[in-house]
């Protein structure tokens, strides 16, 4: 059995920040592994501890500098690693619809029986990457995935799926998949000394359009950002001043008005 | 190039439309309007009859019902959607941005080609489409442009008003048959979670703790202040995601909604998803660092401070 986890280098927002052009300023941006995607990697490697013979592989779409983000998921056990990156790439505003399809171009080489993404970016927040891929591939699918019960061989995939206001609704999915993996389906271990020196050793492909055989038109897009702002705030909050002595005073003085704390 | 009409596809789960299907038609009548279209309205499977009465409201031209199965799969909705897109060939298609949402309309944007931008909180049509979303968890609002049409949409819920009753809505069946060999997933039951020792929905004081308690060891201070004012505790996602707390204490969009006399919010920043649970709470309080946190535009009283100094005050306060 072979399993590809998507992974996303993605970019974080410091408290504090500005703003310049259509997006906030490269030194208020720190890089990391998409919180989402942790998820995503700990389920597959748990199901690769659990089976025989499971092969784990992750891709990324992003620059150099992404290596870093990929080493932590081949640290905590991923074997080896493929990422996407070339000029025209770099230049590009990838929509949903191009990233589905590069990470098509990568599936179809290697023919994963099982896909896992995260639910969604934590920078762009778009939620569709992983469903659009499915549709792509013609894989089944599922989103929001926060119970996965399979083996390796299994023909489908039993998962729970998190809906809103605390109602889970159980699926059942065949293979081969895509399952977009929610945080809280498990807990993402910490990459082991051994684990980040082993990765140091693993594979990490790069490859081009071109080593796809991907035409640079798939990366044009009619979707465009324009222009980013801080939103309005509209606090009308009266806020408690002072040290913390004085500001608890005035919150218990408010608890015990409301009638809510003696 | 269509002629500006708008498909919008209406959200249900087990016998109920949901919220976010009647603020969906307010969203697709403004859109409408800038095109100069007309509004369809599409609900696919289960009681579809009663669901379209309930759609026909002020701004709908045509409601097509799509009688097949009961809940909702995903396959069958993209199937649907696919065969009303041909049939009606709108300009724009409009989705909830609901976890049931982003189980199809990706894939349905997908097999259309038509570009998609998901989770908007407003839309304008002038020449092109105007979409705005947030960014950076909620931290930035961006302005993006999409200058093909067809084009796919999803809306984020609580950002358009539900339209009002009323109107002349036509109400047309759908004629349609779904291709069983495409169906490759079956939704075998649903499941409520969070039950359990408490229920956060009837308590009165509400002490809510998020990210900004760091470690789990530190909820013993959060504990002491619940002992201390006879409160109810409650969490933001990351606490239970985290396995610190159980499922049946998590406020927000997959967790409970609360509607307590007084919520304190504790080092919760304040996301979308959060406040969707909790801003309904009769007052509001809020105990961030960071003086930028959303939970701020909220909160009808604010400590801007932090936890580890002011709680053990107020547990002071009250004799703890």
């Amino acid at each position: 059995m072979k399993i590809l986890v998507t992974v996303k280098e993605v970019a974080e927002a410091a408290d504090d920040f500005e703003i310049e052009g259509d997006d906030i300023a490269e030194r208020y941006l720190e890089y990391d592994l998409n919180e989402w995607d942790d998820y995503a990697v700990e389920a597959a490697v748990q199901l690769q501890e659990a089976g025989e013979d499971v092969e784990t592989v992750s891709v990324t779409i992003g620059p150099e500098r992404s290596e870093e983000t990929i080493r932590m998921a081949l640290a905590k056990g991923i074997d080896r690693a493929v990422r996407v990156w070339d000029d025209d790439i770099a230049g590009a505003d990838l929509d949903v619809a191009a990233r589905a399809r590069l990470l098509a171009a990568v599936a179809e080489e290697e023919e994963p029986d099982l896909i896992l993404t995260g639910v969604q970016a934590n920078d762009t927040g778009f939620g569709a990457t992983g469903v659009a891929l499915a549709e792509e591939l013609g894989y089944e699918w599922a989103a929001v995935v926060n119970h996965l019960d399979m083996e390796a061989g299994d023909p489908a995939a039993a998962v729970r799926r998190e809906l809103e206001g605390g109602v889970e609704e159980l699926t059942e999915v065949d293979l081969p998949a895509v399952l977009t993996i929610q945080t809280g389906i498990n807990e993402p271990r910490y990459a082991s000394l051994r684990g980040i020196r082993r990765a140091q050793s693993k594979e990490i492909a790069p490859k081009a359009l071109s080593d796809l055989g991907v035409d640079e038109s798939v990366i044009d897009s009619p979707i465009r950002r324009t222009a980013m702002y801080e939103p309005e705030t509209e606090s009308d909050a009266t806020y408690f001043e002072g040290d913390p002595e004085d500001q608890a005073s005035e919150l218990a003085d408010l608890l015990r008005e409301k009638g809510v704390a003696q | 190039m269509s002629d500006g009409d708008v498909l919008a596809v209406a959200d249900h789960r087990r016998g109920d439309l949901r919220d976010v299907s009647f603020q969906l038609l307010t969203a697709g009548r403004e859109l409408a309007d800038d095109l100069g279209g007309d509004l369809h309205v599409a609900v696919i499977s289960g009681d579809v009859d009663s669901f379209a009465d309930q759609l026909a409201r002020e701004g709908v031209d045509t409601i097509h019902t799509v009688s097949e199965g009961e809940e909702f799969n995903h396959d069958v909705y993209v199937q649907a959607v696919e065969a009303l897109f041909d049939e009606l060939a709108p300009t724009a298609l409009l989705a909830p941005n609901s976890v049931n949402g982003l189980d199809y309309v990706p894939a349905v944007a997908t097999r259309l080609d038509v570009p998609l931008t998901t989770d908007a909180v407003d839309l304008t049509y002038d020449e092109s489409l105007e979409v705005t979303r947030e960014m950076y968890g909620s931290k930035v609002e961006t302005t993006v442009e999409v200058t093909a049409t067809p084009f796919a949409v999803s809306i984020r819920g609580g950002e358009w008003p539900a339209a009002e009753p009323g109107g002349d809505a036509e109400i047309e069946s759908f004629p349609f048959d779904v291709d069983e060999s495409e169906i490759g997933s079956r939704v075998t039951g649903f499941e409520e979670v969070g039950g359990g020792d408490v229920d956060i929905g009837d308590a009165e004081f509400l002490v809510s703790i998020g990210r900004g308690i760091e470690e789990e060891e530190n909820l013993d201070l959060i504990r002491d202040l619940v002992d201390a004012t006879d409160a109810t505790l409650s969490s933001s996602r990351p606490i239970v995601d985290n396995g610190w707390l159980p499922k049946n204490r998590q406020v927000g969009q997959s967790g409970k909604q609360v509607t307590p006399d007084v919520y304190l919010a504790i080092g919760i920043s304040g996301a979308v998803q959060h406040v969707a649970g909790m801003k309904g709470s009769d007052t509001i309080v809020a105990i961030n660092t960071d003086p930028n946190a959303p939970i701020f535009d909220i909160a009808d009283y604010g400590v801007v401070g932090d936890l580890f100094d002011v709680v053990p005050a107020l547990i002071d306060e009250f004799g703890g």
